[in-house]
């Protein structure tokens, strides 16, 4: 039976620091001269993108390629869904070809799961609609672990998480997985842009970000603000959003010099970040992008590798 | 059941005898550097290092650790999980390894922790030190520096630690 990841939910916290030391070994691999190794030289990964990016891809195709998987690409403008053919007989096609692993990025929240229940093969959640992306959860609990050493846990960490929250799979996944480290997290956004409902009655949410911040905090994530919103009707202007919740020159000032601060990319300078991250001493948005390499590396060698607990390495 | 075949002290004279080896065969000690492999060489190596720095105050062996498991001929048949992160500090290019293990058994370990040190650089030689060589190879690998040969059966398990060797 082959390992999925499909969402932080399922991985569970035992999951998580798994993941997150497999990817302590894998960022010493992207340190030496010659960053690569034979570990999954015998498969081969395939990114599924039924939606667009680049990044996301190139991130996962650089990983697959350092452990010597070989990659496959199937982009859905070439594709035959243009054709008419279905979800399930694309994958299938594509997994008859001798797939190892698929990277699945739909629009569609739960794509990942049908794909998971049709094919043989391990599938890994590039983002699903609104609901998870697991892998930007896992990166960005790696780069807090390792900007602030804290390999334990994140007891007692303060995280104040900004921005269209409602919309963000990206905001989902990573509460998930901040909180299955035992970090305390934020939400503060517009009314408008925060989930109908919080089930989750520890997690506190707020629309007023100089009060979260005046609290203290040690994490500021900001998510990115799509313009779409405002015509939507949801936010009045980019300029209110951008006084009232994004990170200006001034709320910048106030911070403690060693808060970390996050983007998940790509930003909209001037709205959600106001400022030059390049001048902020805590801002880790770079790191993020390159502990991604790291993180999906450990997950690809994780779901490609058999399960750990069914016998113990001699 | 559980049978003791070496004790602390015994181990402890072992390690003695195998660093005066370590020092007889690389002549001046130039260039040579101690690399435990991850997870159970790594105590063996810095117990070499030591010895090593005891005998010959003048000299100066790096000792640093690597983890084969990405390297490993069967990630894919069996669980492989790297143990522990790799820390390589002296240059491999043109350097004398000693690679150090606690238990060698199949060869295989020490053939993926060859192949990850080659990632590092060209050595110019190969040595392998192992505090117990329990035989039943399946590759043309024989150690240069053993504490202890112990013949074994292949379904018993052989731990080495400073505490001493036992048989399971």
């Amino acid at each position: 039976m082959s390992r999925s990841l499909l969402s932080i939910e399922e991985l569970g916290e035992v999951g998580v620091r798994r993941i997150l030391d497999l990817a302590d070994t894998m960022a010493e691999v992207n340190r030496r001269p010659n960053p690569k190794v034979p570990a999954l030289r015998n498969k081969t990964v395939c990114s599924v993108f039924f939606e667009d990016s680049t990044r996301t891809r190139l991130s996962f195709e650089t990983a697959a390629k350092r452990l010597s998987a070989d990659t496959m690409t199937f982009a859905v403008s070439q594709s035959s869904l243009s054709k008419g053919e279905s979800l399930r007989d694309t994958v299938e096609s594509i997994g008859a070809m001798g797939v190892d692993a698929f990277v699945v990025r739909h629009r569609s929240a739960g794509a990942p799961w049908l794909i998971d229940s049709w094919m043989q093969a391990s599938v890994v959640n590039a983002g699903d609609g609104w609901h998870a992306h697991p892998t930007q959860g896992l990166l960005d609990a790696y780069t807090v672990r390792t900007a602030l050493n804290r390999p334990g846990g994140f007891d007692g960490l303060r995280v104040v998480m900004v921005g269209d929250i409602k919309h963000s799979r990206v905001a989902r996944s990573t509460t998930a997985a901040f909180e299955a480290l035992g970090a305390a997290v934020t939400w503060v956004a517009p009314t408008t842009l925060l989930p109908p409902a919080i089930d989750d009655s520890t997690r506190s949410s707020s629309d007023d970000l100089d009060a979260v911040l005046a609290d203290g905090v040690d994490v500021v994530y900001l998510l990115r603000m799509q313009k779409e919103r405002m015509t939507e009707a949801l936010v009045p202007h980019l300029r209110e959003y951008t006084m009232r919740f994004g990170l200006t020159p001034e709320r910048a000032q106030r911070l403690e010099p060693q808060t970390l601060v996050m983007h998940p990319g790509p930003m909209n300078r001037g709205v959600e970040i106001a400022v030059d991250p390049a001048e902020l001493q805590g801002a880790v948005i770079t790191q993020q992008v390159t502990n991604g390499i790291a993180v999906r590396m450990a997950v690809l060698f994780d779901v490609l590798s058999p399960d750990a607990d069914q016998e113990a390495l001699s | 059941m559980t049978k003791r075949v070496l004790s602390p002290e015994d181990v402890r004279r072992a390690i003695t005898r195998m660093a005066h080896e370590i020092v007889e065969r690389n002549q001046g000690l130039d260039d040579v550097a101690l690399v435990g492999v991850q997870t159970g060489g790594v105590w063996l190596a810095a117990a070499l290092g030591a010895e090593i720095a005891r005998i010959d105050a003048d000299s100066c062996v790096p000792v640093g650790s690597i983890d084969a498991s990405l390297y490993r001929d069967d990630i894919g048949i069996r669980p492989v999980s790297p143990a522990a992160v790799s820390e390589l500090n002296a240059d491999v290019e043109g350097a004398r390894i000693v690679l150090v293990d606690d238990v060698l058994f199949t060869g295989r370990t020490v053939l993926a922790a060859m192949d990850a040190l080659s990632d590092y650089g060209r050595p110019m030689a190969i040595q392998l030190a192992v505090m117990v060589d329990r035989g039943h190879r399946e590759l043309p690998i024989r150690p240069d520096f053993v504490g202890k040969n112990l013949p074994t059966s292949t379904d018993e398990n052989v731990a080495a630690t400073p505490d001493g060797v036992t048989i399971t």
